[in-house]
């Protein structure tokens, strides 16, 4: 660094290029601890956030143990708490949402990449994108006022029709909120995130692969099925985890279109509930210690449930890179 | 191709596929239609979602309803969820461009940097609902709620997005440049101060503003730290819970009240707008700023 500054021997420009470098000294030491205090302070919240939900769930986690995951009775007016239904309701309401959801996103994915011309990709991503922009408490009250009453009076009744023999789709009940109701919502909060990732996973499959298909005569079905798909199989998987993770957090849209009900059904038509949702509607006016523990507990399952299938999707996405597997 | 079946070979016949090749064509173009379809359902999904919203919100607002507090209007909530968000942004960007800056400037591609970033992006994956409890847990619990507790599990939210958003332009930069001021024997700072942050900078705004669009539609964290409001009067100050839009709608959606409903459309509209808005702008902005960039 020092050439730049050096004049000559002694005399007033060496005291100058001294001071020069002493202040570059301190100033690239500031910089860099600053940097490495933000770096640091992520990193800190993050245990934070993972200490301070374990650390309110304790009450609990000491009086239920690991039985709360299976308990299916909530009844704070008996300070008794399991999470059973609401995990359940959980689980039901992401997998139908990334069932319906996935799907339609890679078809999407595939659209965007291979099928669109350049601008009409141009236009339509930015738009698939701004789905996700949607705030999500502006997303459940169309859900509650407008979708719910269609889905009740429309689409409920034909699946019960023609499939009511499964008993996942029993009869249609009054209101339309449920967790089918939910499951499309967050079909609706998922769909981009998965979209867009598959889009750029399919940009990124190298061209002359496809070209190489389609000159042995393979039609452009069987150029995504036995080329496209399979080299991005695992990209496909890590994205639906990252909608998985999303879905499973949603509080506030699911809240206001689930219904809130506390039993497990077996048809998606019932209501139910899942644990974000429990959270945001029982948290705010909680009516003891062990109640506000309890869902402190749920907590920290959802954060555990997150982290998991955020960790997970870029183990995937990372072990079995695509790039590499056809550079091999 | 069909030469082998009950015709017989006719080499004046059309040349158009026959028997197998049909179907597999027929099959991939029903793929296509399918594809096609999937993208319009999306697109089609969010007409209808903003048109409802703009239908039923736009006979709700007027200057009264934007410029007055309750019950007419929503001024409050406007200042309350201004007030929140810059705050958050105030507390998340210069954060978010530290860490970015840790991660392109500092990095050596150690067991840290993968840390870092590993951990931003479990902050990304964490649900907001669970910031909302651990912040109430450390500063709400056994006192009134305020915004600026708000401010600060926003602040988390956008944490990732800026500092990811910020890092990919920082990436951008040529590393010629870094490398011309290094030649010149430019210490380190100055070249992130006087070279690298000005070129990225539109990138980094870009990154931000999402942040931003992003963090005033979070509802979740906001009706556990600054949901019990005065919503008649405009008031600045983040020591006291401040009227906001998120917690708004979210209220005025749980009651069955029909003229709460045109309030809360209209509430919806509002932000709607503003986020739709935001967003878009960004993207222009993005599309310029990294063309520009990388030439």
């Amino acid at each position: 660094m020092s050439p730049a500054y050096t004049t000559g021997s002694g005399g007033r420009g060496a005291r100058v290029a001294d001071r020069l470098r002493r202040v570059d000294r301190v100033g690239d030491g500031i910089l860099f601890g600053l940097c490495s205090l933000a770096a640091l302070l992520g990193v800190g919240t993050l245990l934070l956030v993972g200490y301070q939900v374990v650390d309110g769930a304790m009450p609990a986690i000491s009086k239920f143990g690991l039985g709360f995951l299976v308990h299916t009775t909530w009844q704070p007016n008996f300070n008794v708490y399991g999470a059973g239904s609401v995990l359940f309701g959980t689980v039901v309401s992401s997998f139908v949402a990334l069932a319906i959801g996935a799907p339609i996103a890679v078809a999407i994915g595939l659209f965007l990449s291979l099928l669109a011309p350049k601008g009409v990709r141009g236009a339509i991503s930015p738009l698939v994108e701004m789905l996700a922009a949607i705030p999500s408490v502006i997303l459940g009250f169309w859900g509650i006022i407008v979708f719910a009453p269609f889905v009740q009076s429309d689409v409920e009744p034909r699946l019960h029709d023609s499939l009511g023999f499964i008993p996942l789709f029993g009869p249609p009940q009054s209101t339309g909120a449920g967790v089918f109701t939910a499951s499309l919502i967050l079909v609706i909060m998922i769909i981009p995130i998965i979209a867009s990732i598959s889009r750029d996973l399919f940009l990124a499959v190298p061209g002359d692969v496809q070209d190489g298909a389609s000159a042995l005569g393979a039609t452009r079905w069987e150029v995504v099925r036995g080329v496209v798909l399979p080299s991005t199989a695992s990209g496909i998987l890590a994205a639906s985890l990252l909608g998985l993770g999303r879905a499973l957090g949603e509080a506030i849209a699911v809240t206001q279109v689930i219904g809130s009900g506390s039993a497990i059904h077996s048809s998606l038509f019932e209501t139910g509930d899942t644990m974000a949702a429990r959270i945001a509607n029982q948290f705010p006016g909680y009516l003891n210690a062990m109640h506000e523990a309890s869902l402190y507990y749920l907590g920290a399952i959802l954060l555990v449930i997150g982290l998991v299938s955020n960790l997970l999707a870029q183990w995937i996405g990372r072990r079995f890179d695509y790039r590499r597997r056809i550079a091999k | 191709m069909s030469a082998a079946g009950e015709h017989s070979f006719d080499p004046t016949a059309p040349l158009t596929p026959s028997g197998n090749l049909r179907r597999r064509r027929a099959f991939s173009r029903l793929a296509e239609y399918g594809a096609t379809g999937a993208a319009v359902l999306a697109v089609g999904v969010l007409a209808i979602v903003v048109y409802t919203v703009a239908a039923r919100g736009l006979p709700a607002i007027d200057l009264e309803f934007l410029t007055t507090s309750e019950p007419t209007g929503i001024l409050p909530a406007i200042v309350g969820t201004v007030v929140i968000v810059a705050l958050a942004t105030a507390v998340a960007m210069p954060v978010g461009v530290l860490t970015a800056l840790y991660l392109t400037e500092f990095a050596s591609g150690g067991r840290i940097d993968r840390v870092v970033r590993l951990t931003l992006d479990l902050i990304n994956g964490v649900p907001s609902i669970v910031i909302g409890i651990v912040i109430f847990r450390l500063l709400v619990e056994g006192r009134p709620q305020f915004a600026f507790a708000g401010s600060v599990a926003l602040a988390i939210i956008e944490l990732p997005l800026i500092a990811r958003g910020s890092q990919e332009v920082l990436l951008l930069v040529p590393g010629s440049l870094r490398e011309a001021a290094e030649a010149l024997g430019v210490s380190r700072w100055r070249t992130v101060l006087g070279i690298t942050l000005p070129s990225a900078m539109g990138g980094i705004l870009t990154s931000t503003v999402l942040a931003v669009a992003r963090a005033a539609g979070e509802t979740a964290p906001l009706i556990l730290l600054s949901s019990v409001f005065d919503p008649r009067f405009v008031s600045f100050n983040p020591s006291e819970a401040l009227p906001n839009i998120p917690a708004t709608i979210f209220a005025l959606s749980e009651e069955a009240n029909p003229e709460g409903f045109a309030r809360a459309w209209g509430s919806s509209l509002v932000l709607l707008s503003a986020i739709l808005f935001a967003s878009l702008a960004a993207r222009a902005l993005l599309g310029r700023s990294r063309a520009r960039m990388t030439g």
